[in-house]
């Protein structure tokens, strides 16, 4: 079991190698005839670009995708610049007619998106043109490499229970150089996926087939990403039905993120695509989704008929309506731990992770700070928002709103849930972006916190104050502080995940939803069992 | 202003200091040789096990002492002087104080072993004995076998660390199953065979001859007393239960018996001088509990005892009903009211058992045979609420109203198989009775808190 074990990592690790030496992989030129009918399709009427393109692409030998996507940046940017410099001439001459002419020529959109669509027509070489191949060496090595690595633990981990040896010894698992390594992996893959789309370009191409088989289309760097969040989630789902598998609430649970991630995040939103409906995610819930009241996307659903009417409104409704009445019954873990995409993540690919989660003080006036604050910059945005499209006016008290969309969407959409909310997870643990900044989950909180019958109750005066429940909080809660007390814990950040009670050595800490009055607990002093003494005590 | 002196930082001197913090603005000093801080002991084997690290066992961070105007003192009390109302320490250091509390907790049992001070020998209740661990038992390559000696709480729990990094464990234990001078034989007998699926060398009725060592003075095996054979190893733990950590304080006028006696108060004999936790002998031993009880929560209950006393509301040290619970590898035990063992139990008291087929689970109800009134219950592998089961005590319920309502105090996580209807079938059957279990009930649940 063990050989099986570790084959199953170097196999792992062979797929990894793969599946970064992939990037470097294959050449990119274009004929005249590919050139002239992208251009066509783009509707580029820019003489210069096509010039420089030429120049650039055109029947040229052996570009990697970095001398690619440094070029083609370069000939956009040759292009708007000539432009620029007619639009400024013209300016000057007050020749408004000419002026107003130059600029059906620029061309908008992030330089590196631009040179990802001409990439992906672009590319030859072993992604692009032996897919199968290839897939099967990143992808197909990395899924058997896992799975080899996680299912002997059936038997190596001994009989069902709670399984943590070691976990502070590892370097995987406490910040060592694995650990290490893992985040660097990590915040590069996110910042290569937001920012430079096209030198992954030929990751893109290994996913292409499925792409075409789901949706009809190619596929972009947001279905590599769909794919392989559902790969990953897939794989590391496996690893927690056998640590978990003692546990009925964890593996349900399991089961329901995945569910939600393959079936609603994944394959309806594409298969929606197929139909020519607009790209939605039905349990994706306002402010998370941050961008479902921008302009565009209102204008998109409004102009899609009875179907992207019935999106807008089921939006609206999951937000106002069935999100808080569903924490009101069941606490904000059905969405945290039991649908949500980030949620999901967390719960499979950040399990390893989560006993690294800071339990400080300090850390939670931090994370109220935070949290609140995004939740405030949402509903700002929101309102600028609505408030143009409405209004049609660009901007509200002098600040356009395209800006501030522009600011979330770098800082907190990319930026925060990405690089930092999972790219930190070997560092900082697993809900890094649920704890400190998804503005829904402050929504949620609220409800949690002040109406809602969810509480973990602790169970009178067994806890022995060992810290296992506040380590393996992944939300950073100090769990022990409020069991050791006797105290149920109603706190808004709880996710619901039930690790707390599944570390319990002593059986302490049950999730449940029961009647509001009594949910808080406090206890002045806990003295077991003795009636008389809690009277005295209480009455005074 | 009254000067508060604690020996002790475990969870009883720390949780008197806490109270008396929060009920008045004395001055407290804590004052302990073990560690700087306060840590949960019980946590011990969970650091090196690495499901935690040992920051993870201090309950409190540690500004929390300063803003709480809490003094630390570090050092190892020597002596306590009554007449002159100060304590000398080890390094002749002095303190001198208005209000004493003795917290000093336990210390492992040796019984007089050939060798039990030999290097590689230790126990397993203090901070030193996990960082003496850590060094003498790293891996199995650096000790190839342990043997535990002593079958209770901690030699399970240590036999369980040193499982965790494979290292050969042999566990003697003096009874003849486990731990069956407290657990009815079907709980013990389960834990035998749980034990040895662990791949732990179980020796039962099994005691210590002598350890034997190299001449360096280092352990290289220990003699078994029954059969005389030898068995290799490079560590020994001693595990055969605690006492009273109380030696410093026989040169003083404080009584003592087995541990610092004391009335229901917590008063020692000694005016403004309390004892509490492990160290605190009851003087007349409260139900049917024993007169020195070396539990987590009876510590801490007595910490919030005696810090209502020092704050002028008088207040007696009752700590209700008993329970307590244990995790003994991967079973988990409960127990609320009194169940005892088939070799301790009274004339009167009857069993209700019930054991899942398969699984590791099993119940225990003690019952009065003559007026059917619950007594207890020990439950493995199910958590119950122990509220409810406090209330029913309070309450005497008889064995059939405890089996009706079962469900409401069952505490496994939600969608966990529930065994109430098997349980009580059971029940039926045995005592051709007629009980119809009840279904959970929040409002049942809730009434009382």
């Amino acid at each position: 079991m063990k050989v099986i074990k570790q084959s199953g990592l170097i196999v792992f690790l062979i797929g990894l190698g793969f599946f970064i030496g992939t990037i470097f992989l294959g050449s990119f030129s274009l004929k005249q005839n590919e050139l002239d009918a992208f251009l066509q399709e783009k509707q580029y009427k820019s003489t210069v670009l096509k010039g420089a393109l030429e120049k650039a692409v055109v029947n040229v030998e052996d570009l990697n995708i970095f001398e690619f996507s440094s070029r083609v940046r370069k000939a956009y940017a040759t292009s708007n610049q000539y432009y620029d410099v007619r639009i400024a001439k013209y300016n000057k001459e007050k020749n408004w007619k000419e002026k107003g002419k130059q600029y059906q020529y620029k061309i908008s959109g992030k330089p590196h998106s631009l040179s990802f669509t001409l990439a992906k027509k672009a590319g030859k070489g072993l992604a692009a043109d032996n897919t199968a191949l290839m897939w099967f060496l990143t992808f197909g090595l990395g899924i058997l490499g896992a799975l080899l690595f996680i299912i002997p633990d059936v038997i190596l981990l001994g009989k069902p229970g709670i399984k943590n040896d070691g976990v502070f010894l590892s370097a995987a698992t406490n910040r060592g150089w694995i650990g290490w390594f893992a985040f660097v992996f990590l915040v590069s893959f996110y910042v290569l996926l937001y920012f430079y789309p096209d030198f992954i370009v030929n990751w893109v191409f290994l996913v292409d087939p499925i792409s075409l088989s789901i949706s009809g289309n190619p596929g972009s760097q947001w279905f590599l990403y769909g794919f392989l969040y559902c790969t990953v989630m897939t794989v590391m789902a496996v690893r927690m039905y056998i640590k978990y598998r003692h546990n009925k609430y964890q593996i349900l649970r399991t089961t329901s993120v995945l569910f939600f991630q393959i079936v609603f995040a994944f394959l309806i939103p594409e298969i929606l695509v197929r139909f020519e409906k607009p790209w939605y995610d039905f349990k994706n819930a306002f402010p998370l989704d941050y961008d479902f009241f921008f302009r565009w996307n209102l204008e998109e659903l409004l102009s899609s008929g009875g179907f992207g009417l019935f999106i807008l409104v089921w939006g609206t409704v999951l937000t106002v309506v069935i999100v808080p009445v569903m924490v009101y019954f069941f606490g904000k873990r059905w969405y945290c731990s039991w649908v949500c995409g980030c949620g999901g993540l967390a719960e499979t690919l950040g399990d390893p992770y989560r006993q690294l989660s800071s339990k400080t003080l300090l850390s939670w006036k931090f994370e109220r700070i935070i949290i609140h604050a995004v939740l405030v910059f949402v509903l700002v945005m929101t309102s600028f928002a609505l408030y143009t499209f409405f209004s049609g006016a660009n901007n509200v008290l002098g600040i356009k709103t395209q800006t501030i969309q522009d600011v979330y969407g770098f800082l907190i959409g990319s930026i925060f849930a990405g690089v930092i909310g999972t790219g930190f997870y070997p560092i900082f643990g697993n809900r890094v972006w649920c704890r400190f900044g998804c503005p829904l989950a402050a929504y949620l909180g609220f409800i949690q916190r002040f109406k809602s019958r969810f509480r973990i109750t602790t169970n009178g005066g067994q806890c022995i104050s060992c810290g296992n429940c506040s380590t393996y909080c992944e939300q950073g809660i100090d769990v022990r502080a409020y069991a050791q007390k006797g105290e149920n814990i109603v706190r808004s950040s709880c996710v619901g995940c039930g690790v707390c009670s599944a570390v319990c050595p002593r059986g302490v800490l049950k999730l449940e939803n029961g009647p509001e009055t009594g949910r808080i607990n406090p206890t002045e002093i806990l003295l077991g069992n003795d009636v008389n003494l809690m009277e005295l005590v209480n009455n005074k | 202003m009254e000067h508060i002196v604690i020996i002790g930082n475990g969870i009883s001197g720390v949780t008197a200091a806490r109270h008396i913090r929060k009920n008045s603005h004395k001055k407290i000093t804590i004052v302990s040789a073990e560690s700087e801080y306060f840590f949960s002991r019980t946590a011990l084997m969970y650091v090196y096990m690495g499901h935690l690290k040992f920051e993870h066992t201090q309950p409190y961070e540690n500004w929390f002492w300063k803003k709480n105007n809490i003094q630390l003192k570090h050092g190892f009390v020597e002596a306590i002087h009554t007449d002159s109302n100060e304590i000398t320490f080890e390094d002749g250091g002095r303190l001198s104080y208005d209000t004493l509390i003795i917290a000093t907790g336990s210390k492992p049992n040796k019984f007089g072993w050939p060798g039990q001070d030999l290097e590689g020998v230790l126990g397993m209740y203090h901070k030193q004995d996990l960082e003496q661990l850590e060094v003498l038992a790293p891996n199995n390559t650096v000790c190839n076998r342990a043997v535990i000696v002593g079958g209770g709480l901690i030699g399970i729990e240590l036999a369980e660390m040193l499982r965790s990094r494979k290292i050969p464990v042999t566990f003697l234990v003096r009874e003849s199953s486990f731990w069956n001078g407290v657990l009815p034989a079907q709980e013990s007998e389960m834990l035998n065979a749980h034990i040895e699926e662990h791949h732990i060398d179980l020796r039962l009725n099994t005691n210590l001859k002598e350890i034997k060592a190299d001449e360096n003075g280092r352990v290289t095996s220990i003699i078994i007393e029954e059969t005389g054979e030898e068995i290799q190893c490079n560590v020994v733990g001693l595990t055969a239960g605690v006492a009273p950590n109380i030696d410093f304080i026989k040169t003083s006028r404080i009584a003592i018996g087995r541990g610092v006696k004391v009335n229901r108060f917590l008063e020692t004999t000694i005016k403004n001088i309390y004892a509490i936790g492990d160290c605190a002998e009851q003087e007349e031993a409260i139900g049917q509990r024993r007169n020195i009880e070396a539990v987590w929560y009876t510590g801490r209950m007595m910490g919030e005892t005696v810090a209502q006393t020092i704050c002028g509301k008088k207040t007696a040290y009752k700590p209700g009903h008993w329970f307590n619970s244990a995790k003994f590898l991967d079973i988990e035990y409960q127990t609320y009211g009194w169940v005892f063992s088939e070799k301790n139990k009274k004339e009167n008291e009857a069993y209700f058992q019930w054991k899942h087929p398969e699984e590791q689970k099993c119940i225990t109800i003690s019952f009065d045979k003559n007026t059917q009134e619950f007594l207890g219950i020990n439950t493995f592998g199910i958590r119950l609420r122990h509220e409810i089961f406090d209330t029913w005590l309070t309450e005497k319920k008889s064995i059939s109203k405890v089996l009706e309502y079962l469900a409401d105090a069952n505490f496994d996580p939600e969608f966990y198989k529930v065994h109430e209807p098997e349980i009580v079938a059971k029940f039926n059957l045995e005592n051709n009775t007629n009980i119809h279990p009840k279904k959970k009930s929040w409002k049942r649940i809730f009434s009382k808190s």
